[in-house]
């Protein structure tokens, strides 16, 4: 564990587990972002750091328009930073004289509303990635994603258009998109915050399955506290805007993880414990919503 | 067109837009379309809409042959009513030398059909590029666009003496007109259809290791199709427009001509027999633009038929 630049955000971390893969590490330090003008702008990230270790699911959440998706989108290569660094694996992907990192396949976000081409059918939707990159021929990515379409239990949806299945089968379908590239990490921005509660359940349970078949480093950004502590292994509580995180939680909870564990006396002590921290971040957000206007 | 059962289902898979419509003419496939189609027509005969269709059109001639045959209401007496029309119309020996029977109502219908076609052509082939970077490349709207907004409101009627001046015999200044108006439609609407792509859909190609390029070609073209196939609609119907009032103004032959000498000839039905043939022509026209676009664009088809399950 690389050791943090700043005392607070780091220091609820326990001795952890080693990471069970190598490769995924992210790392936050001192990350600003101002939309606008240095004095006069809306500071939506200010002096944030954070550690995302390599293998784990770390789900970061906050009161809605706290600055969780401008963090995202930084790591992402969507934005550009104001100042700060983010790595990836110790390598820079963005800092001081490179503000803005490009979007690229280590790195795969998996957007709020879905973001499958609707033009194209499932499986040249999974195999796209590779194509594009040139990685795979159009016959070896296609055979690649008719595999992983299964492993994931998505068989028999090869030919059809996104619009012709569920929406809960689409988030899966991008999720399995995503892992084609064997990426170092996954970005969900809210992936499921359009569907109802029990497609949900099903949702995280498959997220769940795949990420112990995958052990792929994913973050994840939500304002659902029972999906944040189901999934984490870590849950990072940001303030609100300015977006720093107050503080971070280690649920100790054995991964592989199923659908009992949310009603573990363990369980509703986190839930407490991220109810209470979120909810006084969440006044606060109203009561600057209320400035504001 | 190659046959699924033939090959591999996965190597069948095509990235681009062309070849999309590949695979639909799969054997099982086609029977279900025909069960579809079959479906679909018996459906509608069943419900109101044929009947009411009818009526409608049975309602339109007969407000036309009161109006015009029975009372003689002042002003419209001097119109031509529908039955000395549709009679002159499938005469054998049509008293004003032009009906169904006779080659010179074909070649009309000819030579306007393929003036609006070359220009449709044309204008497609300019206006869906230029609409696409129009809205790909912000540098490119910044140079291209105001001057396309200041020429856009300029009426194509009013290009007739430029266009007379700056080419040479009668078609080409048509086909110009023609082109003009359906230009800006298909231009605009591409750009617009550029411009309304979900940002989230580039972001996920480019996460996903896709070059500026392949975004172009695999984003922003497909995304793009529904605005460009309802511009060129538009564009097709404005084309038979602007085509008509070229064809009044110079011209030997089409229905527009042949609609203004039917005038100064006094010859009224056969005018209006140029009117009913237009509207069925430049009806067809926009059908067939209409069902090319939803054939290369059966991902939305689909998406709207599943429309209920969101």
């Amino acid at each position: 564990m690389p050791m943090p630049a700043r005392e607070g955000a780091i220091a609820a971390e326990a001795p952890f587990r080693p990471a069970r893969r190598g490769k995924g590490e992210i790392r936050i330090r001192n990350v600003v972002k101002i939309y606008g003008s240095q004095e006069s702008g809306i500071r939506a990230v200010d002096d944030c750091s954070l550690d995302v270790p390599a293998g784990e699911i770390t789900v970061v959440v906050g009161p809605s328009g706290c600055g969780k998706t401008t963090l995202l989108n930084a790591i992402a290569g969507f934005h550009s930073i104001t100042s700060g660094t983010i790595d990836l694996d110790g390598e820079p992907l963005c800092g001081p004289g490179r503000l803005k990192a490009d979007p690229g396949p280590d790195r795969i976000v998996v957007f709020q509303n879905g973001a499958l081409f609707p033009w194209k059918t499932i499986i040249e939707n999974v195999a796209f990635g590779p194509i594009v990159q040139g990685r795979l021929s159009r016959k070896e990515a296609c055979d690649k994603a008719g595999v992983m379409l299964a492993e994931a239990g998505l068989c028999n949806l090869e030919d059809n258009y996104p619009g012709e299945i569920s929406s809960g089968m689409r988030r899966r379908v991008e999720i399995v998109r995503a892992l084609m590239n064997d990426p170092k990490v996954l970005l969900l921005d809210e992936p499921y915050r359009a569907l109802d509660s029990l497609t949900k359940s099903v949702m995280h349970e498959a997220l769940l399955e795949t990420f112990d078949r995958n052990q792929v480093t994913i973050f994840f950004i939500t304002h659902d506290l029972e999906e944040a502590i189901f999934l984490g292994h870590r849950v990072a509580i940001m303030t609100t805007r300015p977006c720093r995180p107050k503080k971070i939680l280690t649920v100790d909870i054995p991964h592989p993880r199923n659908y009992s564990v949310l009603t573990a006396k363990r369980f509703r002590e986190y839930l407490d414990e991220t109810i209470a921290a979120v909810h006084e971040e969440a006044l606060k957000a109203f009561a600057a919503g209320e400035r504001e206007r | 067109m190659t046959n699924r059962e033939a090959s591999f289902p996965a190597s069948q898979v095509s990235m681009g837009l062309a070849d999309a419509p590949a695979a639909v003419a799969d054997g099982p496939e086609r029977a279900k379309r025909f069960e579809r189609t079959t479906y679909r027509i018996a459906n509608w005969v069943r419900s109101p809409r044929p009947y009411l269709m009818l009526l409608g059109f049975a309602l339109f001639f007969a407000f036309w042959h009161l109006t015009v045959e029975v009372w003689k209401l002042p002003r419209f007496a001097q119109l031509p009513g529908p039955t000395a029309v549709i009679s002159e119309w499938l005469s054998p020996d049509p008293t004003y030398g032009l009906s169904l029977y006779s080659s010179q109502y074909y070649q009309h219908i000819w030579v306007s059909l393929r003036r609006v076609s070359i220009a449709f052509i044309l204008a497609t082939a300019t206006g869906v590029p230029l609409g696409l970077f129009l809205g790909w490349s912000q540098r490119f709207k910044e140079y291209v666009f105001p001057v396309f907004e200041l020429l856009r409101p300029i009426p194509p009627l009013s290009w007739v003496p430029l266009a007379i001046i700056m080419f040479e015999g009668s078609e080409t200044p048509i086909i110009y007109l023609t082109f003009l108006a359906s230009f800006y439609a298909t231009t605009l609407n591409t750009m617009l259809g550029v411009e309304s792509i979900d940002v989230s859909f580039m972001r996920a190609a480019y996460c996903l290791g896709a070059k500026r390029r392949q975004v172009f070609w695999h984003v922003v073209v497909p995304g793009s199709m529904p605005f460009i196939f309802t511009g060129l609609q538009i564009s097709v119907g404005v084309a038979w427009f602007s085509l008509v009032a070229a064809e009044m103004v110079s011209g030997q032959y089409g229905l527009g001509y042949l609609i203004n000498t039917s005038y100064t000839m006094v010859q009224y039905p056969t005018m209006v027999i140029g009117m009913i043939t237009l509207g069925v022509v430049g009806y067809a026209t926009s059908a067939g633009v209409r069902m090319l676009g939803n054939y290369l664009m059966q991902w939305r088809a689909h998406e709207l038929a599943m429309g209920g399950d969101k």
